[in-house]
């Protein structure tokens, strides 16, 4: 890990003071246990502020849209994946973007860590290779890293970023045995009226901060649907059913673009597993157009346009 | 009014069945935990209520404020418009195990809601017939900065009963005149006896000592004075995602917009970190990017209010600091702004 951190920090100086880049993005150390922070070096001095540890779990391609100036960009797999999306939907000029590719194993889930103490808070942490060692008011903890990890890392396929301009740090073995789509296809065996249930269950959580759409990079409507007033399209209130349609209307915006990163569920205040819904427009994604976001440069999403093979069965 | 302070204890076991009796006559709130989510609900019966919660997820401002509220109906027909007001809260409420630092936001709310020429009668008539049982905080997270914003762990102002956890028994303590009345509806609740008083007195002076999180409020709203064109905001507004995680979950923002709906005038939480919160008619945005967003809402809480009414807007709960998706604390941004030189 440290090793990563110093190369990320040479590579930034080495940017920075080039010229190649005007800004670094990249993690710093947060004010909490298991927390960093997004990151904005325009200076070679600052680029020791820089970190790397299992707790990157920002995405940091959203900092990316829009820009205008030439940015350098820490990138875990998901990452660099979504920045390919954004490029391919001309959200800014690829060559702008210098995508500075860590391999990653995973990002620690707080929410995971927390469940497990019931209650009891963690004042530090410490993570080394396989362990948490976690310490709080009384008690001292090691938790094995794996059981803690986000679940979106735990079936990841493409840890090691595929696109990207530099990489930092040595490739890491990718997984390839597990399931992505097991808790899916759970949800799928289930009758309409169980999933309905399901995902009321769920959703009627939802408090609206539409945190789940500000962290996504691919949420970046100049004017979302659901702010929209002139006519106001979508109820913006709590009521269970204005909130789902906002949910459901959401996850089809992304289907087909989003890369399972995760943000979503890390970021929601009510612990709603966003990931759910997003995750079987992307088992759609696959089994009808063989597609995964965000691993070509070239290639446009299947539902950014038609070709005469596209399943068409609905036609009768 | 003059009221005599009584001290009672209650065993934890028994708290179960005073929460019970309560429900028969008030519509009793208190925290419920679902799944890994501890807020304030609406209970019948005692056993439902889970006080081993540190905080709430939300604060209790829903009580009063919901997120989602009728004002009224109407019915339009060619010649006129029928309104309806909403039905108003009728019977008495309680609300139990409030924090101290959430209990004092009512205050501020109480201040905020109820001042100049307007007053907020929705808020208010829930408000005069809702007493407030407080819970004391003997363990503060971390996070927790009360101190720094003029309350404590063990805290009363806002409340009208307040219990404290002394081991095997809650100390209730009696702070208002309602609170009394409250608790003479108990007659078997067992005075407290000075050893409990003593215990409680030195579990509240080790909270105070356990406060991790000190923010030096001092001059800050002095400092932001000069502030308004600063290009700190651009600095402190780099990451923040302008979602309403931090205002939502804040026990003293209470923004909101007002929407029509199929023959219903509503009211919904609205933040000042959402673009659309001043979007407006001709298309002009005033606070069109972060920057002002987020000056807004530290300017709001840290100058406007005191100038206003004499008090920092922000009760110090953390619920900020904890949730923020990509960590901005509040508590850096305050500590930045007071540590400033002057010019």
């Amino acid at each position: 890990m440290e090793n990563i951190e110093n190369s990320i920090r040479e590579v930034a100086e080495k940017l920075l003071s080039e010229k190649k880049v005007d800004l670094i993005i990249g993690y710093e150390r947060g004010t909490l246990p298991l927390r960093t922070t997004p990151c904005f070096v325009d200076k070679v001095e600052d680029v020791q502020k820089l970190v790397w540890n299992a707790s990157c779990d920002a995405n940091l391609s959203k900092y990316v849209v829009g820009r205008k100036e030439k940015v350098g960009v820490v990138a875990k797999g998901c990452d660099a994946r979504l920045i390919a999306v954004c490029a391919v939907e001309k959200q800014f000029p690829r060559e702008n973007v210098v995508i500075m590719g860590v391999p990653c194993l995973g990002v620690i889930d707080r929410k995971k860590i927390e469940a497990k103490l019931e209650g009891k808070e963690v004042l530090e942490a410490v993570v080394e290779d396989e362990q948490i060692k976690v310490k709080g008011e009384s008690f001292e903890l090691v938790l094995p890293k794996n059981d803690f990890l986000c679940d979106s890392c735990l079936t990841c396929k493409h840890r090691n970023p595929p696109i990207h301009d530099v990489l930092v740090g040595e490739k890491v073995p990718e997984i390839t045995e597990a399931n992505e789509f097991a808790e899916v296809s759970s949800l799928e065996s289930k009758s309409v009226e169980e999933r309905w249930k399901h995902f009321e269950e769920e959703l009627s959580k939802c408090i609206r901060c539409y945190a789940c759409r500000n962290v996504c990079p691919l949420c970046y409507c100049k004017m979302c649907f659901v702010d929209q007033s002139m006519p106001a399209w979508f109820g913006k209130t709590n009521d269970l059913s204005d909130t789902m349609i906002y949910h459901i209307v959401r996850a089809f915006h992304v289907a087909g673009r989003c890369v399972d990163c995760g943000a979503c569920s890390r970021a929601c205040p009510m612990d709603i597993n966003l990931r759910e819904l997003m995750k079987k427009t992307e088992k759609i994604m696959k089994e009808r157009y063989g597609y995964e976001a965000g691993l070509s440069l070239e290639e446009v999403p299947p539902l950014g346009e038609f070709k005469m093979e596209d399943p068409q069965e609905f036609i009768k | 009014m003059v009221f005599t302070l009584k001290w009672k204890v209650i065993e934890k076991s028994k708290l179960p069945i005073l929460i019970g009796e309560l429900a028969d006559e008030y519509e009793v709130f208190a925290p419920v935990k679902k799944k890994s989510i501890v807020s304030f609900e609406r209970i019948s019966a005692g056993n439902e209520a889970y006080l081993g919660f540190r905080n709430t997820k939300k604060s209790p401002k829903e009580i009063f404020f919901p997120q989602t509220e009728t004002l009224f109906t109407y019915k339009a027909s060619k010649k006129d418009v029928e309104l309806a007001e909403s039905p108003t809260v009728k019977g008495k409420r309680v609300v139990l195990a409030v924090r101290p630092c959430d209990a004092r936001s009512f205050v501020l709310l109480d201040k905020f809601l109820s001042s100049g020429e307007h007053e907020d009668v929705y808020y208010l008539e829930k408000r005069k017939n809702t007493a407030i049982v407080g819970l004391a905080c003997n363990h503060p997270l971390s996070t927790c900065f009360c101190t720094s914003l003029g309350g404590s762990p063990f805290g009363k102002e806002g409340m009208d009963l307040l219990l404290q956890d002394i081991n095997d028994k809650y100390l209730i303590e009696t702070v208002t005149e309602r609170g009394e009345k409250l608790i003479e509806k108990f007659p078997w609740l067992k005075d407290a006896e000075k050893p409990d008083i003593e215990k409680a007195k030195k579990l509240s002076e080790d909270a105070e000592t356990a406060m991790r999180s000190k923010v030096s409020v001092d001059g800050v709203s002095e400092k932001l004075d000069e502030m308004f064109d600063d290009p700190f905001w651009d600095q402190i507004c780099q990451k923040c995602l302008n979602c309403g995680v931090c205002t939502f979950l804040c026990p003293t923002c209470c923004c909101f917009d007002i929407l029509d709906e199929e023959g219903k005038r509503v009211r919904i939480w609205d933040s000042c970190q959402f673009s659309c919160f001043t979007l407006q008619g001709s298309g002009h945005n005033p606070r069109p990017s972060g920057k002002e967003r987020m000056r807004q809402r530290i300017m709001h809480k840290f100058n406007y209010f005191v100038k206003n009414y004499g008090e920092n807007f922000c009760v110090g709960c953390g619920r900020c600091v904890q949730e923020c998706p990509v960590n901005l604390d509040i508590r850096e941004v305050v500590g930045a702004i007071s540590t400033r030189k002057g010019e």
